[in-house]
């Protein structure tokens, strides 16, 4: 039913409606972005020094930061399932199961260097351009050669 | 950060924050607190409700290192089966970024804070035997700046350092918003598993790699 579930196991960021975004509706998406991208900034999760000082075990910040997130992620999942709470547009929610392969160990380790080289996960990379460090470009555009080279390589990599 | 006793200073800080005081008394304005950085029980909350509200509001679930694969759908699909499909359905994945990339030039021009970013000083003091001591803004322009591009070191941080990030994030199905953020608050085991894997690979990196790297 869903448009990247026929390709492979990898939905991240799948949408689940089956209703088209008009150009109008997708603004909604634009004006939580803009909203996300305030928070990386003021709470400098976008910094490199602060990813380091996670690494280091230096500072509890970025464990709080991400601790609190998914407690409210997961206290918001519960109460979407346990009251059906339908989207505005009255559909029922849709979240994909993740099913598991070799890629979440292998890719993960290969992003955690890749985070703590940049300081940056993908999210992060697009603020940092946005506060006017625009040789992140060249990163952005590595990381979506990343990306395509993956694509290209998938069927010959273990999953 | 002086967080490093969190539970003690949470009720401190927060009732701080709400009545910031400068040191001659006078009360802050609301943008002024606005622009200090903001502590992590402010900002992990919200970061977690951008959960709920993109399912709410489009039945979206939150992932943004997908915007990538998106971005090679509809520039350069090269008929691999992997980006053959209709990424315009996805469309709402890029005008979200696209509004983090706009979120980040409000907060540094409009509620920019004034002061230096705060490092720990073990992180100064070790940074500085790099050569890295300007802590002026979020990154440190002794590591990514167009100068610093064409240095070996500064190609490693930047180049190699964002093709991990977009090879890895897509090979493990997802970043951390993807898996540690929306994979586990949905209770996924597999996102659990990858954000081990993410925090192992940093914890190699940061602290066993990184060091010949800045050394270079």
């Amino acid at each position: 039913m869903n448009n990247l579930e026929n390709k492979n196991t990898d939905t991240e960021g799948i949408n689940g409606s089956q209703l088209k975004d008009s150009g109008f509706s997708n603004l909604k998406f634009l004006i939580v972005g803009i909203f996300f991208g305030i928070v990386f900034v003021k709470a400098e999760i976008i910094s490199w020094f602060r990813i380091q000082e996670m690494f280091q075990l230096q500072s509890f910040f970025m464990y709080g930061v991400i601790g609190s997130a998914v407690v409210v992620g997961i206290i918001s999942i519960w109460l979407i399932k346990k009251f059906d709470i339908k989207t505005i547009q009255g559909e029922k929610i849709e979240i994909q199961p993740k099913t598991f392969n070799k890629g979440q160990i292998y890719g993960g380790l290969l992003f955690g260097f890749g985070w703590a080289i940049t300081g940056a996960c993908p999210g992060p990379l697009f603020a940092q351009i946005g506060t006017g460090a625009t040789v992140i470009v060249v990163t952005l555009i590595s990381a979506i050669l990343g990306t395509w080279v993956y694509g290209f390589f998938k069927d010959k990599l273990p999953h | 950060m002086s967080n490093e006793i969190p539970f003690l200073n949470i009720l401190y800080n927060y009732v701080s924050m709400c009545l910031k005081t400068t040191p001659n008394n006078k009360k802050m304005s609301l943008l002024e607190i606005i622009k200090e950085p903001w502590p992590w029980y402010v900002s992990g909350p919200l970061i977690g409700l951008t959960v709920p509200i993109l399912l709410i509001i489009g039945n979206k679930s939150f992932g943004i290192s997908s915007s990538l694969r998106h971005i090679c759908a509809a520039c350069i699909p090269a008929n691999i089966s992997f980006f053959k499909y209709d990424w315009k359905k996805e469309s709402w994945n890029l005008f979200f970024v696209f509004g983090i990339f706009l979120g980040g030039i409000i907060a540094t021009y409009f509620l920019a804070n004034p002061n230096p970013v705060e490092i720990t000083t073990k992180l100064s003091e070790q940074l500085a035997t790099y050569g890295i001591t300007d802590h002026s803004g979020l990154l440190p322009k002794e590591l990514f700046s167009w100068e610093s591009l064409f240095t070996l070191r500064g190609f490693i941080m930047i180049v190699v350092g964002g093709f991990l990030v977009g090879f890895g994030t897509r090979y493990a199905g997802g970043c951390t918003s993807g898996h540690a953020i929306m994979g586990i608050s949905n209770l996924q085991w597999p996102s659990f598993v990858a954000t081990i894997c993410f925090m192992i690979g940093g914890f190699i990196m940061a602290n066993l790699i990184l060091p010949y790297i800045l050394s270079l």
